[in-house]
């Protein structure tokens, strides 16, 4: 008689979801889903309200990832009040934006290395669950727990000095931004009390990427093969094909590297991309239009980001992403937990980034702001931590939001969760009718890989931990665990 | 005597901003009554870096809005030893403090004051029962923050 599986709560990934895993006439996996349950419709939220007050309304939706939201949200704004499409602000308007920008992306990825995935390579998936978290890192590995900290408090500083504050920051409005980097803190973020400087975050960064590499060399078979699979890559990339987290036009490529959507206008995703909806998730399942549904999904994130760029425009981590590139003969890397290999070159691209911005004259003089004439309409994409973002709002004659269309970086990476998902169940449940601890976490780690923010993905505010139910053929419950 | 008011959760979801009301009213207070040794700190949720804001600090009171079946407020003691909790991007006040202790070996007095809320929409501004329960939180912790140093003892519970 065939089974299911069901696995829920996802523990350290945010939102709410659970794993289902069917079990076949021999016990062999035939099925899993990685379903989201929440649902709260923010997009018709915003209807009616001023298209100005969106910048800081949307970080309702997510006090993880507010930053991104904040400045996806303006950059489509931009375009409504006839700023451009990104690249038509002043010089300080889009400087301090990509301050903004680097130090979100620099936080949020140390967060997520040092204290969501260590556990795992330090301790091993299979690991003693009782120190296999960040206090066991911090038992046995103090120097790490400790840098993950700083560098996250480094980052999200940065946030606070050009956002304005913690929590509903306004820095960045339509049209650009409403402040200056004050000299306090530009002396601060370069030459501050060690260790918060922009020097020692840019040495932990190198420290970072040494340890994982190190840890690869030693343990190649497991970050080459876990839940690795072919896929199509997305991202935005600069005109000139460089990595850009702030801007850019949108490009993808198949597992080949064969270009599927070759540097088209953002303004125009309707055009390329589609949104599927499946009737057991709420996260609705994007796609490339013109390859369809069953070949059309693709990834987003650091990974995706790496294989679509043709360089990195910030020298130390392009001596690292062609170190990186070598591992593939050039092609795209589908190997899942090459996610974290690819977020610490961008957590070393985002620190050089900085340094280089800290050190920009423009950031405290200038326009702040630029108009032209009013549109009803606009497009804001960024990469967020997680992958591509998009924004898109269209508004009446009275200023008022009419229409709002979020695609967030989980939700464009749903397809590959549920392809990663489906790998490791195969790998360690097949023959199995009880769900084990390990097996509990290493579907987690597959789903871990892609920093998944599920309150985001599905509008909603929580914590996701997970469930893994397992059913029969006869679709009878035969075991269940929560983390 | 260093003591740190930190309150945490999202204003723009209603009563979930309870925890940054709570702080923004007793930093008003305490400018009023000119004591001394008060910093003040908010954020939409606890995180690591959280671990070394507590480091140099003899008290802190985190405030947060609360679910549980409490009639209007509730101050617990942190230790460290419970819900060591920690996903993506929140941690619970237990893990802060018990990072707070591995890392940097320092162990402040810790307390978490919950104060009950009902509605989490997508707007601003607490509802009315949340209010209610915010002045009541606000008249008990004024006492105790008079004289913070009663504070200093382990395993006090007011509800």
């Amino acid at each position: 008689m065939a089974q299911k599986i069901t696995i829920e709560p996802v523990t350290r990934v945010e939102g709410h979801g659970k794993v289902t895993v069917h079990l076949d006439d021999q016990n062999n996996v035939s099925q899993t889903r990685l379903h989201i349950v929440e649902f709260r419709g923010f997009e018709r939220f915003v209807q009616g309200r001023p298209y100005w007050e969106a910048p800081v309304l949307v970080q309702r939706l997510c006090g993880i990832c507010p930053v991104s939201h904040h400045l996806a949200a303006a950059k489509a704004l931009d375009v409504i009040v006839g700023a451009g499409t990104g690249d038509g602000l002043t010089p300080t308007g889009e400087k301090m934006r990509r301050l903004m920008h680097y130090g979100q992306m620099f936080q949020s990825h140390a967060l997520h290395f040092f204290h969501l995935v260590s556990p795992d390579l330090l301790f091993g998936i299979d690991g003693d669950p009782a120190i296999r978290n960040v206090i066991g890192v911090a038992l046995m590995h103090k120097d790490l727990a400790v840098q993950g900290v700083m560098m996250r408090k480094y980052g999200q500083e940065v946030i606070r000095a050009t956002a304005g504050k913690k929590i509903h920051g306004t820095g960045a409005i339509p049209g650009g931004i409403n402040k200056y980097l004050s000299a306090e803190d530009k002396e601060s973020f370069l030459n501050g009390p060690d260790p918060l400087n922009i020097e020692q975050m840019i040495t932990w960064s190198h420290g970072a990427l040494d340890f994982f590499k190190d840890y690869y060399k030693k343990n190649k078979e497991f970050i080459d093969n876990f839940a690795q699979f072919p896929s199509n890559h997305l991202s935005l990339v600069r005109k000139d094909g460089a990595l850009d987290l702030y801007h850019g036009v949108l490009r993808a490529v198949d597992s080949e590297g064969n270009k599927i959507l070759d540097d088209v206008d953002y303004q125009q995703y309707n055009d390329y991309i589609e949104e599927e909806v499946r009737s057991w998730s709420y996260m609705k399942f994007p796609y490339l239009k013109h390859l369809g549904k069953e070949k059309g999904w693709y990834r987003v994130g650091p990974l995706a980001r790496l294989n679509t760029c043709d360089f990195i425009p910030t020298p130390l981590a392009q001596k690292e992403f062609e170190e990186y590139k070598a591992l593939t003969n050039g092609k795209p890397n589908n190997m899942c937990m090459h996610y974290h290999y690819a977020r610490l070159i961008e957590t070393l691209h985002s620190a050089e980034m900085m340094r280089d911005l800290l050190n920009d004259p423009d950031l405290m003089e200038g326009e702040l702001t630029t108009r032209g004439t009013k549109v009803p309409e606009g497009v804001g994409l960024i990469e967020a931590p997680r992958g591509t973002l998009f924004h898109h709002y269209r508004i009446n004659e009275k200023d008022q939001i009419t229409m709002a269309n979020l695609i967030v970086s989980t939700t464009n990476n749903n397809e590959p969760m549920n392809q990663s998902v489906n790998r490791v169940a195969k790998s360690w449940m097949n023959g199995h009718t009880e769900i084990s601890e390990p097996m509990m976490n290493a579907v987690e780690v597959s789903i871990r890989a892609y920093d998944p923010c599920l309150s985001c993905a599905t509008h909603a505010l929580g914590k996701m931990p997970l469930e893994v139910s397992l059913y029969d053929a006869g679709n009878n419950l035969i075991d269940k665990k929560r983390t | 005597m260093e003591v740190l008011i930190y309150g945490y959760g999202n204003p723009g979801r209603q009563d979930d901003g309870l925890g940054n009301a709570f702080v923004n009213r007793i930093r008003e207070w305490v400018a009023i009554e000119g004591l001394h040794g008060f910093d003040f700190d908010s954020n939409y949720q606890l995180n690591i870096e959280d671990a070394e804001a507590i480091s140099g600090k003899d008290l802190v009171i985190f405030a947060d809005a609360s679910k549980e079946e409490i009639d209007d407020f509730c101050l617990s003691s942190v230790d460290g030893t419970a819900d060591l909790s920690f996903t993506t991007h929140a941690a619970s006040p237990g893990y802060i403090v018990k990072l707070c202790h591995e890392l940097f070996n320092r162990k402040p007095h810790v307390f978490l004051l919950h104060i009950k809320g009902y509605e989490w929409d997508f707007k601003e501004g607490l509802s009315k029962r949340a209010l209610s329960n915010l002045d009541a939180a606000l008249f008990y912790m004024k006492k105790k923050l008079l004289h913070p140093e009663s504070l200093l003892k382990r395993n006090l519970k007011y509800c």
